[in-house]
């Protein structure tokens, strides 16, 4: 049995040369074969693409429709052109949102991946018990966000809160992190990096490991040292992959939720003066607390817009980075 | 997009072939002293709130209250959780959400790996675009679909209900992405060709070949998506109500109550996360090298 490089339809090669009744037998067969064999594809594609359409992009796309309309849940949609959008570019607290939604985004992302990066060259090294430290490093990204933000919502308790007493070792008065505005926004980091950061670690090992041996045996014959190592291969080998964490955590970023909402006690505002009110945050207190659907779908809408150009921005500048270092 | 999955990847996965290249630096270098320091740090750092859920819920709040905290878990995690029991249907919610995370990950399973096996193995008419389609919206967080799909969901009279957070979360473009980069990897093209030679139909081809080699995958993106599934938060928040929640719900609703007691909340929080801790710790190996094998993407 050898392989055809044309690759035949498999009906033909059974097909004989003569005519005849058999052959309009096979004809039919192979005919019936040839018609499995080509909407295969498409019966094993159909279930996922049904469900998606329905479920993922009908409702991607449909947001813009509602966002062009007052709608309360039980009413009609009423049409209002771009009421909802310009309610939202003249409104204070949507342009609080937005930035609280930015600054929490640096102050999470920025230290979270640099650690990560840190961590995976720490894992990078021949160890003992390397998957402890590898399931040690990845458990933070298994515990929900709901259990994670309940237990730093204790840890960061004014009176009693371990940071606060850890804190008082040191002699440092204690913080009232949730009334504060960038207290509570670092509190906030503090568990997106704690979740996040090990999960990070363990993409970039994967990225390292990848990396050819030969490039480090032969930075070492020209008297390469570690850092140089780390800083003209390690670092070029990773840009893919940093590039790819880059664009996840600044989507995730742009999501934050669920942290915010618990650290509030499950209210929607973000603290009392909204400081750190988030935008998913924002979209959810017009949509869930006020009934305004088609505020929320408005504020859904610019989330979407600036997740693409961010997105955008981001490939952009890895690419104009990497171009600037090949030519150096 | 294409096949430039690390030597690692494979090897996490369980699929390698006994030679394989050396790997990276990783043999080389053997790590120092300082390195596990720096190591056992962060991993004390990492498990450290998980302790700390342990102490703070097998003891009553006073003593949680005093400084320095106590060091040392406490006999009273029966009766906090018994409390956490009473204030929120953690029961029902540990239920609905064995339900919810085991028919979405059936699911995702099954559908994911018959069209990434399609989308691997296969040219038709429409490859490309359907690929594009998904991948296009693969990096946009269903998140930002709420606002219709909850207005579907009232108006099917589905939003309370448990098919409402499971009908949209039935397949996922990650697990069409992992599904389809594993057996292209793992799927010799010989296999299928002499599958064809034999005139085994497609169908045969799929039950015979395929999933017998699709296996491992599938089982590391069962258990991708069981945790994802478990725990879920924004949509279920959303559609459902605490009178029957998923766990993540109730973890939410026990900690907005009015007079917070910290042991209690402490206690729940321990039940609704140790499944998937459990589950981590009989296979952190393999979900590890799921996540290295899912992310890697080039």
């Amino acid at each position: 049995m050898t392989l055809s490089l044309e690759r035949p339809a498999p009906g033909e090669r059974s097909a004989p040369p003569g005519g005849g009744s058999p052959r309009r037998r096979t004809d039919w067969r192979s005919r019936l074969y040839r018609w499995e064999g080509r909407s295969a594809p498409y019966v094993y594609v159909a279930p996922f693409f049904l469900l998606f359409l329905a479920f993922g992009l009908f409702p991607l796309i449909y947001t813009a429709w509602i966002s062009l309309h007052q709608y309360r849940l039980g009413s009609r949609m009423r049409w209002v052109g771009l009421d909802n959008f310009i309610w939202l570019f003249t409104n204070e607290k949507f342009y609080n949102a937005l930035f609280k939604t930015f600054t929490i985004g640096i102050l999470s992302t920025v230290p979270q991946l640099l650690l990560a990066l840190g961590l995976a060259h720490l894992l990078n090294y021949k160890l003992r018990g390397r998957t402890f430290f590898r399931v040690a490093m990845i458990m933070p990204y298994a515990t929900s966000v709901a259990a994670a933000t309940l237990v730093f919502a204790q840890l960061f308790g004014r009176d009693a809160g371990a940071f606060n007493w850890l804190l008082g070792l040191v002699g440092i008065d204690a913080v009232d992190w949730r009334n504060g505005d960038w207290t509570a926004q670092i509190a906030i980091s503090v568990i997106i990096i704690w979740r996040w950061t090990g999960y990070n670690a363990l993409i970039y090992l994967a990225g390292m490991q990848s990396i050819s041996k030969d490039l480090y045996e032969a930075a070492t014959l020209d008297g390469a040292t570690k850092w140089q190592q780390f800083r003209h291969v390690t670092l070029p080998g990773l840009r893919p992959t940093i590039l790819f964490t880059v664009v996840v955590s600044t989507i995730g970023a742009s999501q934050v939720f669920g942290e915010p909402l618990i650290f509030g006690g499950g209210k929607s505002d973000g603290g009392a003066v909204n400081q750190y009110q988030t935008l998913g945050l924002f979209m959810y207190q017009q949509g869930w607390t006020y009934n305004a659907l088609g505020r929320a779908a408005a504020v859904a809408w610019v989330m979407f817009v600036l997740i693409v150009g961010l997105v955008l921005l981001n490939t952009w500048l890895t690419r104009r980075r990497q171009g600037r270092v090949k030519t150096s | 997009m294409t096949t430039t999955l690390p030597p690692a990847t494979a090897a996490a996965v369980g699929t390698t072939p006994p030679s394989r290249p050396p790997r990276g630096r990783a043999a080389v270098d053997r790590a120092g002293w300082l390195t596990y320091a720096a190591l056992i740090a962060t991993a004390v750092i990492f498990i450290a709130p998980f302790y700390y859920m342990i102490v703070a819920a097998s003891r009553p709040m006073a003593e949680m209250n005093q400084q320095p905290p106590p060091l040392l878990p406490g006999p009273d995690l029966w009766s906090n959780i018994v409390k956490a029991v009473e204030q929120q249907a953690i029961g029902l919610a540990l239920v609905n959400t064995f339900i919810v995370a085991g028919i979405i990950t059936l699911s995702t399973v099954v559908f994911c790996t018959l069209a990434g096996y399609a989308f691997a193995k296969m040219r038709f008419r429409g490859h490309n675009v359907l690929f594009a389609i998904a991948l296009g919206t693969m990096m946009i967080p269903p998140s930002l679909g709420v606002v219709p799909l909850y207005s579907l969901m009232a108006t099917l009279g589905l939003a309370g209900e448990l098919s409402s957070v499971i009908l949209p979360t039935l397949v996922q473009a990650f697990g069409l992405f992992f599904m389809r980069q594993y057996l292209q990897d793992a799927l010799p093209d010989e296999l299928l060709e002499a599958a064809r030679v034999d005139g085994a139909t497609s169908l045969r081809t799929f039950w015979s070949i395929v999933l017998p080699i699709a296996r491992p995958g599938m089982a590391v993106l069962g258990m991708l998506t069981f945790m994802t599934a478990w725990n879920d938060f924004f949509w279920p928040v959303i559609v459902l109500n605490s009178s029957n929640p998923t766990i993540q719900v109730a973890l939410n609703n026990l900690g907005s109550g009015y007079v917070p007691d910290t042991s209690v909340i402490m206690a729940g929080t321990l039940v609704g996360t140790l499944p998937v801790i459990v589950v981590f710790l009989l296979l952190g190996r393999q979900i590890v090298g799921g996540i290295i094998a899912g992310a890697v993407k080039g």
